[in-house]
């Protein structure tokens, strides 16, 4: 590729971006963030999810479920990510809300095949959404490659996670890019275990930056802000008949 | 056979052999060397097959020796072997040196058996092969004339006939019943057959007695083809070997063409399709795709072939050219609904099947993985990742979550759980306060457990687990679990983490 042909990409893409596109977004549920995401995460795009623990995959499937609705779900993940990052599992995944029917799995050699096979998947427009899992900084993962896996979202509307274990953030093509870690459960909820995180907006390309606490409702498929009381959120629902009667009966 | 092998291969040590010289390949058997194979030369010389190895070294000096090396003929037999599909599918190895080649209605495509005899013996030949020919009704039969008889067409019906004159040795019966038969004064197959069924079995046993009457054609045994059927095929000879990628692209065309024809005659479409390449020089390569439907459109499998070639380790060697290039149909499913719809969720589900049928032709149907629910309570075994194309197979998941609880399985397991060390619990049996994992240490704010899964009774082996959640004072949600019940084991029980929570 010659230099001018090289500009003619740039400004092509730029374009695109600058373009105010026609694609629902994909609301977090969180109205502090989707007032920061201008309604959302843009859908068909790149999205960076870097990993600061154990939690950032869970993120990275939260988001992957919102994005996703009722079709399928790829996730692919060279070989050596399931040794060291554990497998992914159908059960964890019907856990979060999932629907394990809708998840394929595509086990790639290594990093390069891993994108490659990306780049085939994000071109069926008929894909929800794709979760690439890429641990460390290979080689063939730059501007260049991450570009290409933009644009072929853009074209798609296929949304791309990419998710990064044990990686320093580098140049790259991603519309929003998350740093993740875990949060801890509050302390007053004795139903503790959902999945919370705290998720550090570092870089977005269409606007502002901020950090979030989110705690993700599974029932609806929605963040909520991890600061408010969480186990409220059923328990009420479960006592409403009664109390309704209750007051009926007063 | 093996002495062609080493001719064929001619180089270094073995430059000898291709000149012509007398070349013995030497065996083993009970201790001693003896001359397991031999060429031309070695045989007009004087020298047989089974001879002590010193006899033979003592009447010819200067005599080329070398090794027997049976796995190496084995493997040349088979792709001599699959080479001969060309002339019908239904081929038998008959190791050591043997091919059985069931020709029932494959004959008239050569004109003849006596033709086709000519030209398989040809064509062999042609790849440096001393071979000897026959045809028979039975395989046995065919077998015995190809090696005492060369040449000989034995009509249905006739084989006793052609066979009498036969030596005894042609029976192929074992060591002990030719000494046998030779004790009792039978020199050829007639005498044998001559003799009173009940004395023969009486001496011989009834095997002998089945064995001659398959023999001289009175019963068959079935054949054992070394590949199953196709169910349907389409191919292309080249009277001049193609070597261009432009013609071996151009014939493929045609043949998925014709296949579908095929498909669409039959109401059928293919699940199982395989390219095979068969190159002047006897080798055949072969290319197997699966896809996850039934599949009849030409330009798809032709996308199929494509890309599995591209992703070829070592690309299709064409050598001196493919003088026969054949699609088959391996395995065929009657389609119901035509492939073309114009409903939009059956396109998206069909986009997404062709897509999985790319992914896996390209990394390997192994690698495309979905999965699918398990009737067991063992964690780890709930559900099992299967080769997305296997649409065929389903279940429920009865795994099912209750809406106001938090997860209670992790979203990642690990591929085995691995130990963690220097648990230290606050109570005895009770949760870990800390631990380390990995090198790391972790200490732990919130617990939540014993969930108690007893394995499977009868994997008696494996202890009882109790199963924790829980979470570190950092927020990270891990699953440990000890590894039998601490009232069996006290502090000696091992503790182990096995998934991660979101």
């Amino acid at each position: 590729m010659n230099k001018s042909e090289k500009l003619a990409d740039l400004r092509h893409f730029l374009a695109r971006y600058g373009l105010p596109h026609d694609r629902p977004a994909i609301p977090l549920g969180l109205p502090a963030a989707d007032a920061v995401l201008g309604g959302g995460l843009r859908r068909g795009a790149l999205h960076e999810v870097f990993a600061g623990d154990w939690g950032a995959g869970g993120f990275a499937a939260c988001l992957a479920l919102q994005a996703v609705g009722k079709k399928p779900l790829f996730w692919i993940r060279p070989d050596y990510e399931a040794l060291e990052y554990g497998a992914l599992s159908a059960a964890g995944l019907l856990e979060l809300g999932g629907d394990p029917k809708n998840l394929f799995l595509l086990r790639a050699p290594d990093a390069g095949e891993a994108l490659s096979a990306t780049a085939d998947i994000l071109a069926c427009p008929h894909v929800g959404a794709v979760v690439l899992e890429i641990s460390g900084t290979p080689r063939c993962l730059d501007l260049v490659a991450s570009r290409r896996l933009a644009l072929l979202a853009e074209e798609s509307g296929v949304t791309l996670f990419l998710l990064r274990e044990g990686a320093v953030p580098e140049p790259s093509a991603a519309v929003t890019r998350w740093q993740v870690q875990s949060l801890s459960s509050h302390p007053d909820d004795d139903d503790w275990g959902s999945p919370r995180f705290t998720a550090r907006l570092t870089r977005h390309r269409l606007g502002a930056l901020s950090d979030f606490t989110l705690q993700w409702d599974i029932e609806n498929a929605i963040f909520r802000d991890a600061a408010a009381h969480s186990g409220a959120v059923a328990a009420p629902l479960a006592d409403r008949p009664a109390e309704t009667s209750r007051q009926r009966r007063a | 056979m093996p002495t062609d092998r080493l001719r064929r291969r001619a180089n270094g040590a073995h430059k000898l052999a291709a000149n012509g010289a007398p070349l013995v390949v030497a065996g083993r058997a009970s201790n001693a060397l003896y001359v397991y194979a031999l060429n031309r030369s070695a045989q007009r010389l004087g020298l047989y097959r089974g001879q002590p190895l010193a006899n033979a070294r003592a009447m010819i000096e200067g005599l080329a020796i070398v090794p027997a090396d049976e796995k190496a003929d084995l493997e040349l037999l088979e792709s001599i072997a699959d080479w001969c599909d060309r002339f019908t599918p239904l081929v038998e190895t008959d190791p050591p040196d043997g091919l059985l080649l069931d020709i029932t209605g494959a004959a008239h495509l050569f004109g003849g058996e006596a033709a086709m005899l000519a030209h398989v013996r040809e064509k062999i030949a042609a790849q440096g092969f001393a071979v000897q020919v026959a045809i028979a009704g039975t395989s046995l039969a065919a077998r015995a004339l190809a090696r005492y008889a060369n040449g000989t067409i034995a009509l249905p019906g006739e084989e006793a006939m052609v066979l009498a004159p036969l030596p005894i040795a042609a029976l192929d019966c074992g060591e002990d019943k030719l000494r046998a038969l030779k004790r009792a004064g039978l020199k050829t197959i007639a005498q044998v057959a001559d003799r009173g069924r009940a004395e023969l079995a009486a001496r011989l046993g009834a095997g002998f007695l089945t064995r001659l009457h398959v023999m001289l054609g009175a019963e068959e045994k079935p054949m054992t083809p070394r590949r199953p059927l196709p169910d349907l095929r389409a191919e292309q000879r080249f009277a001049e070997p193609v070597v261009t990628q432009k013609i071996i692209s151009k014939s493929l065309h045609t043949l998925a063409i014709a296949l579908s024809e095929i498909l669409e005659r039959e109401g059928q479409g293919l699940r199982l399709l395989e390219a095979a390449f068969f190159r002047a020089d006897g080798k055949v390569e072969r290319i197997a795709i699966r896809t996850g439907a039934p599949l009849r459109d030409p330009a798809v499998m032709l996308r199929l072939l494509n890309q599995r070639l591209d992703a070829l380790a070592d690309p299709l060697d064409a050598g001196f050219g493919f003088d026969l290039i054949r699609l088959e149909a391996c395995l065929a499913e009657k389609t119901h609904a035509a492939e073309a719809s114009f409903d939009e969720n059956e396109n998206a589900r069909w986009q997404v099947g062709f897509l999985m049928d790319r992914l896996s032709a390209r990394f390997g149907e192994h690698r495309v993985q979905r999965f699918v629910p398990q009737d067991t309570h063992i964690p780890e075994a709930q559900s099992v990742a299967i080769p997305a194309q296997d649409r065929d197979f389903d279940g429920a998941w009865t795994f099912k979550r209750r809406d106001i609880d938090p997860p209670l399985r992790p979203l990642r397991m690990l591929e085995r759980p691995e130990e963690i060390h220097f648990v230290a619990a606050s109570v005895p049996d009770g949760p870990p306060a800390h631990f380390q994992w990995r090198r790391a240490r972790f200490k732990v704010a919130r617990a939540e457990g014993p969930e108690r899964i007893a394995m499977e009774w009868w994997r008696k082996e494996k202890p009882t687990r109790d199963y924790y959640r829980v979470e570190t004072e950092d927020g990270q949600r891990f699953w440990l679990y000890r590894d039998g019940l601490f009232r069996e084991l006290g502090l000696a029980t091992r503790w182990y983490l096995q998934g991660v929570f979101a």
